[in-house]
């Protein structure tokens, strides 16, 4: 705004340019319109690190916990790498499965930390791609069955019904049983385990293949 | 919490546990405190993996947890523990010097695992201790064993100089039936005990890793049943231990000051300095300013043994360190031959000081740092003092004022003789704003970390299939010497790493060694100035 109808070129500026250093009829520097380099040129080389023994016991001291940490149950992978080929020295990295299990101390925690029941989630991924994979054939099986037992359908049905009144029954007991199993024995068999490979990379496994 | 520092602990995260919980932590970091189903709804994960990856940050104190109004309880990641993960090899290495190699495994072990009770830290140390002396002593048919009681006398002495403390403590309820139990325990940091040791019988010896037969059944016995092998619980059930960060940077800050004087003066004013400071370890809080006034007859007292200087020349040194112009030490009275303190911020604004001059000396040339250090002499100056007083032409003055300006080294001040701020009437000022100052360089720290990080990842992902070939070769070596094999056989399998890959390896391990050397000596200046701005934030 103040610069408004203040002629043009070098002379926009509300200050005197020798102020800041520029005699008079020097050409200033350009304006930049883009960031600087991303590796502008270092006009001074830095100086070399420092060296010795303690700093040389420091750098195996840093490269020896980060390889340990990779070790302990604490560092969460996504899915153990899945190579596709058995590699022959995997025999011989000595992984202990037993040490990768953890059980936190649930009375340090808030109580939503511990997971709740793992039978039930089980049941739901081994239903799933059943009912997808055979849809189809479902169908034409329901059809057939329709044509059939048309006349048996009333007893059939009472019959159906009586049975799964039982099993309900029969059933609510069991749960009770699987959750408090849960309660005692929590984590160690369920979640702690890398969900995706489990049953194959379970312990006697590892032993099978370490001994 | 700035990018920096964000994306800084976002790969320290990634490297130390994993990706899941990098995703959760660095999300925790962004958005501050938030309760579980937020947290899995905002990053799209499954509330098991949430649950996993907070159970392992709140292990290791990364992240704390808070019962909310309504039940609901919200997790809160502590960013600048986070970062302190860089400095573990300084706590183990100090611990070391401090406390030998036991020490050092106790405070390794704590910190790979967060948080451990005793029993279980002497355990763990003393097999390990009791495996390398096997490993030294491998032809020797007695192996010796380390004696669990002499760890835990290391231990106990870790806890008694407060380098290791008790975690926060779930308070023992009887559970009511009726009543639902709280959603989330409230921690109690008792500060009686928080130093205590409990009472434990710790009897026995590491064990060796493949030793008797028997033991070796024992051992497989214990892996089918993970936790039902021990019939009762260990008598510090409960009880966890975490390493004391903040006694650890007080040690470290003693040693910065005590080599300072060191180097100013000579070794002897450096060893009454180290004395003073380690009678007032214990009496003077970590963030306290000043020491407690100690009497020259008391230091006199408690100089180490071998040290046999006169009363007459410790007066001398004291006097002579307290007119120092850097004045470390200072002199708060004249009872008892004269009081002495120690200026502890003082003397980390000095080191800090000290940090930004010869930082500004190597980025930008000693011309330049003669003009810092004119201007923190002499607090404010126009453009044209600034040229007379350092003595430089105009012309390359204003150049070298306008870059350190521009990276923020200096700040410029106006103050206009008239309201209307015209440029002719007014004056510019130049000044050094160490605080400021120092945030800047500190974030260009953290900054540069996180490029060394990468950089060493990117080095390691380049060579990936060498070093994956390197380590089978390694193994499959490592597996035939203990069958047996002939040295023709050793030396072909050897031969499978060629010439030039031994040498791309050679290159590949001086670079990333190179790289962790710098990030260990970055944090060096990450604490000095840490310290220094907590010191100034404080007073």
């Amino acid at each position: 705004m103040a610069r408004s109808g203040r002629g043009r070129g070098r002379t926009a500026f509300t200050f005197d340019v020798g102020a800041i250093g520029f005699a008079r009829g020097e050409a200033l520097p350009e304006a930049a319109f883009k960031p600087s380099a991303l590796y502008p040129p270092t006009d001074f080389k830095p100086v070399p690190l420092k060296a010795g023994e303690d700093e040389d016991y420091l750098v195996a001291l840093k490269q020896e916990f980060r390889t340990t940490v990779r070790n302990t149950p604490y560092f969460v992978c996504i899915k153990n790498e899945d190579q596709g080929v058995e590699r022959y020295s995997k025999k011989y990295l000595r992984i202990n499965q037993a040490d990768l299990e953890w059980t936190p101390d649930w009375r340090q925690l808030p109580r939503e930390m511990k997971p709740k029941k793992k039978i039930t989630k089980g049941g739901k991924l081994k239903t799933k791609p059943a009912v997808s994979k055979a849809n189809v054939d479902v169908l034409k099986k329901l059809e057939e069955l329709e044509k059939k037992s048309d006349g048996e359908k009333s007893d059939e049905e009472e019959k159906e019904k009586e049975r799964g009144e039982e099993e309900e029954e029969a059933e609510e007991p069991d749960e009770y049983d699987e959750e408090e199993h849960e309660e005692e024995n929590d984590y160690i068999s369920s979640y702690f385990e890398d969900g995706d490979d489990y049953g194959a990379g379970s312990d006697d496994n590892m032993d099978e293949a370490t001994y | 919490m700035t990018q920096a520092e964000i994306k800084l602990s976002s790969l320290l995260l990634c490297e130390h546990f994993g990706e899941i919980v990098e995703k959760i932590g660095t999300h925790l970091i962004r958005m501050g405190s938030q309760p579980l189903r937020m947290i899995a709804h905002d990053t799209g994960m499954s509330l098991d993996q949430v649950r996993k990856a907070l159970c392992v940050l709140i292990q290791h104190n990364l992240v704390t947890y808070q019962l909310q109004k309504r039940g609901l309880v919200e997790y809160e990641a502590q960013c600048s523990r986070v970062l302190r993960i860089l400095r573990y090899p300084r706590y183990i290495y100090t611990a070391k010097t401090l406390y030998s190699d036991t020490g050092e495994l106790i405070v390794e072990e704590l910190l790979l695992n967060g948080k451990m009770t005793m029993s279980a830290v002497v355990k763990k140390v003393a097999d390990r201790l009791t495996e390398t002396m096997e490993d030294q002593l491998s032809f020797s048919s007695d192996g010796k064993t380390m004696e669990y009681s002499e760890v835990s006398n290391t231990f106990v002495r870790l806890a008694d100089t407060h380098f290791i403390q008790r975690c926060p403590l779930a308070p023992e309820t009887p559970e009511p039936l009726e009543a639902p139990p709280p959603p989330a325990p409230t921690l109690v940091f008792n500060e009686k005990d928080m130093y205590t040791v409990p009472r434990l019988n710790l009897i026995g010896k590491g064990k060796r890793r493949h030793s008797d037969n028997d033991d070796n059944s024992e051992h497989k016995a214990k892996r089918q049943k993970p936790n039902t092998d021990s019939t009762e619980p260990p008598a510090d059930d409960g009880i966890y231990w975490q390493v004391n960060i903040d006694r650890f940077h007080q040690h470290f800050r003693d040693q910065v000051i005590v080599s300072a004087v060191a180097n100013r003066m000579d070794q002897t004013s450096s060893e009454i300095v180290r004395t003073m400071l380690r009678m007032s370890e214990v009496t003077t809080s970590s963030n306290a300013p000043y020491t407690q006034p100690l009497s020259s007859n008391e230091i006199f007292r408690s100089l180490p043994a071998g040290y046999n200087i006169s009363k007459q020349v410790l007066d001398q040194y004291l006097t002579l360190l307290a007119d120092d112009p850097l004045a470390f030490v200072g002199k708060s009275g004249e009872s008892g031959g004269g009081m002495y303190v120690i200026n502890l911020h003082k003397a980390l604004a000095s080191l800090a000081t000290a940090t930004l001059e010869s930082i500004v000396q190597e980025r930008f040339g000693s011309r330049c740092a003669r003009i810092f250090r004119l201007l923190l002499r002499k607090k404010h100056l126009e453009q044209k003092q600034i040229e007379d007083f350092a003595m430089i032409p105009a012309k390359e003055a204003k150049e070298m004022m306008y870059k350190m300006l521009s990276s923020n080294i200096v700040s410029l001040q106006e103050i206009p003789k008239t309201p209307d701020h015209a440029p002719s009437r007014t004056f510019y000022l130049y000044a050094v704003n160490m605080l400021s100052s120092a945030r800047m360089l500190l974030h260009r720290c953290y900054k540069s970390i996180a490029n060394l990080m990468e950089r060493r990842l990117h080095e390691t992902k380049e060579n990936r299939r060498l070093l994956e070939k390197s380590q089978r070769v390694e193994a499959i070596l490592a597996s035939m010497q203990a069958t047996g094999a002939e040295e023709a056989q050793l030396q072909e399998i050897e031969e499978m790493i060629t010439a030039p890959e031994r040498q791309q390896l050679e290159t590949l391990k001086h670079n990333v060694n190179k790289i962790d050397a710098s990030e260990n000596q970055v944090d060096e200046t990450i604490f000095l100035l840490e310290s220094y701005i907590n010191s100034t934030m404080k007073n």
